[in-house]
């Protein structure tokens, strides 16, 4: 396990400080590690355990349940396909197809230039403009292979 | 005088490039030196017309739509803040015939008001409802519910004031209302739309259940996948603060209502009420074995009120125009409004919120206006995952809650998703089975297993591996998820499966289809 840098251990005391005396504050406080380190390192887990005086294994039970949090670096985007039914009356299994060969990569990895991670998303509430795709934070809808290709060469640029 | 300009900034809008559109609109306006005020409102849900751009006229609001920033400036040119003819011209708004004939109650102000401005919502009829709650006693809003017939929209259609009622006579101090904001079917985005485009009508709706029962904190429970939602509730409930309606003292009243969104992480079964009260607690969303219901242990072990988004924000118009004006709409024991959503292979998706009883058929063609690719309409899923997929046979089923049971079909949160000719629904059953196996929280072995297994029968019945033993094999496998699996998801994962194996069992012929 690798260990926390200094900024990334001082990061997450500052998190569990800002949500400890809240009621329920654990998922609150994985979405603030996340936030700010992009993930949520294994190291990071016996910090919030002490934090919220829980088990080790109590926390890394939920950062495993829940598909948003991720204990590993992503790319500099993200990219969240959906694959659910809507989509997928629209061509979204064609999409995710011509997206992994884009990129060269499989769901859940990362390109090689370090650009991009890939993960499937089950509906993004944008079903009558299927098929849909989040970036970072934002929704795009009615994706052609066209325009995720636009997509693509707009974020490689961005840095 | 400056005039009003209306662009979304709904999320599926803001997907088909609103945000590009309202600059461009800014920049020409200021070009030409014109005076208009950009208003960013909610969606009226007519998705194919997005980006849909509204002018107040004196006569009323002008639509233009679907608009791209390159459009902009020849809307100016042809004077389209006074109404002025241009290609994308619609008319007027609430004359277009999509949205003339609905009746919309819950979603009445989505799209049509500034999301976050309390005077807005004030001024289009909001908080009437709790201004009326609270010269009421708490039984008699319960009452209220109980009469308008309200059902709940999340997809169990529970009677709402039957939970209410068991909150309230809980002899217990600290009670919660909570709202399950978790959207997680595909093909529903009804409660996105109204997070977005009316918050307030949300947060009315809960703190007339808090007053009701006598919680003094409520949570809205929201899926990550929502971040502009997020934004639009958090800026609401800082106005609504301000505004005195939240608070210790709401409205001079004495009584007491806070109100906090909680983020969810991408997990489907935290739709699921006792997963969800688990995942807010901050732990696994591992469902709860009921009894104890959450109306009597719910959120931290205390009495709690659990309603789904659109549930909650039907509460202010049953209060302020009273219990017997919502009961009119509707038919049998589906009493109201339904906002359903026309979502996947459908030229006109959108929110289309109409009495209980239309036709799916109706709904399809006369909304839809059939599939987007021109191809017939092969099949729909109605409710979302666990829902029935039906043929086109069954089209002139009613919607309502009662006769889509009767055709072994379900209603849900109101998501209707439509394929056209060339689906595999064989991949759809082996879908539906991946997806419980992605989604399954592990509590019991036949979600946990069962869908696994299924994915692998599937496999073997596509591949041509012993084909009818294996159908049989399926149906036994169906038959033991209903009957052994905890919750919904185990429990209603045969549904689709099982209405393939029933109307497309061809499908499942490799080579016959594709």
């Amino acid at each position: 396990m690798q260990s926390l840098s200094d900024a990334q251990h001082q990061a997450v005391l500052r998190v569990i400080a800002e949500h400890r005396s809240r009621p329920g504050p654990l998922i609150e406080i994985l979405h603030g590690v996340q936030a700010s380190l992009g993930f949520v390192p294994a190291a990071a887990v016996p910090v919030i355990a002490e934090g919220l005086n829980l088990s080790r294994a109590e926390v890394h039970g939920v950062v495993t349940f829940y598909h948003f949090f991720r204990n590993h670096p992503v790319g500099r985007h993200v990219v969240r396909l959906c694959q659910a039914e809507s989509c997928q009356a629209m061509g979204a299994r064609e999409l995710a197809a011509h997206a992994k060969r884009r990129l060269g990569i499989d769901f859940h990895e990362t390109s090689a230039d370090g650009a991009f991670t890939l993960e499937p998303v089950y509906c993004l509430g944008n079903c009558a403009c299927s098929p849909a795709l989040m970036i970072d934070g934002d929704l795009l809808g009615r994706v052609t292979p066209q325009s995720f290709d636009d997509m693509v060469a707009a974020g490689q640029r961005r840095t | 005088m400056s005039i009003d300009i209306y662009v979304p900034r709904d999320a599926s809008a803001l997907s088909l490039g609103a945000e590009a559109v309202a600059r461009a609109i800014e920049a020409e306006a200021r070009a030409r030196r014109s005076q208009v005020r950009l208003i960013r409102n909610g969606s009226r849900g007519l998705y194919w017309l997005e980006p849909l751009v509204e002018v107040a006229l004196e006569n009323g609001r002008f639509a233009y739509g679907p608009v791209q920033p390159h459009d902009v400036a020849s809307l100016f040119a042809a004077d389209f803040l006074q109404g002025g003819a241009h290609p994308l011209s619609l008319g007027l708004t609430e004359e277009i015939p999509y949205l003339k004939s609905q009746q919309r109650l819950t979603s009445a102000r989505v799209g049509v008001i500034e999301p976050t401005s309390v005077a807005d919502y004030i001024a289009h009829g909001g908080y009437q409802g709790l201004r009326r709650a609270l010269a009421m006693t708490q039984a008699e809003i319960v009452q209220c519910v109980l009469d308008s017939g309200l059902r709940g929209r999340g997809g169990a259609a529970f009677p709402t004031g039957i939970k209410w009622k068991t909150v309230l006579e809980q002899p217990i101090a600290q009670k919660y209302v909570t709202c399950n904001a978790d959207e997680g079917d595909s093909g529903t985005f009804s409660d996105r739309m109204l997070m977005e485009g009316d918050p307030l009508a949300l947060i009315e709706g809960m703190t007339i259940a808090g007053i009701a029962v006598g919680a003094t904190q409520g949570y809205i429970y929201l899926r990550v996948e929502y971040p502009h939602a997020y934004a639009t509730l958090n800026e609401a409930l800082n106005a609504a603060r301000q505004a005195g309606y939240l608070g210790r003292d709401v409205l001079g009243s004495g009584r007491q209502f806070e109100l906090e969104v909680r983020l969810g992480a991408g997990a489907y079964i935290c739709g699921e009420e006792t997963s969800m009260l688990e995942s807010l607690e901050g732990k696994r969303g591992e469902i709860r074995v009921r009894p104890p219901l959450p109306a009597i242990k719910g959120l931290f072990g205390q009495p709690t009120v659990v309603n789904n988004v659109v549930t909650l924000a039907s509460i202010p118009i049953i209060l302020a125009r009273g219990a017997a004006y919502y009961r009119d709409f509707g038919t049998g024991k589906s009493r109201g409004t339904l906002p359903l959503q026309l979502a996947g292979n459908i030229r006109h998706g959108g929110l289309v919120e109409r009495a209980f009883g239309l036709s799916l058929r109706e709904l399809l063609y006369d909304y839809g206006g059939g599939s987007a690719t021109g191809r017939p309409i092969r099949a729909v899923q109605v409710g979302g995952p666990l829902g029935a997929y039906i043929p086109a046979s069954q089209f002139d089923v009613a919607i309502d809650y009662e006769a889509l049971t009767g055709i072994g079909a379900l209603l849900g949160h109101g998501g209707v998703v439509a394929f056209d000719d060339t689906v595999d629904m064989a991949q759809m059953a082996r879908y539906a089975m991946e997806f419980c196996a992605v989604e399954s929280c592990g509590k019991c072995t036949p979600c946990r297993i069962g869908s696994t297994r299924g994915v692998e029968v599937i496999d073997r019945i596509i591949g041509g591996v012993e084909r009818e033993r294996n159908l049989i094999l399926l149906e036994d496998l169906c038959e033991t998820m209903l009957q052994g699996s905890l919750c919904g998801l185990g429990g209603m994962t045969p549904f689709p499966v099982q209405s393939i194996l029933k109307h497309f069992r061809d499908d499942f012929h490799a080579g016959t289809r594709h």
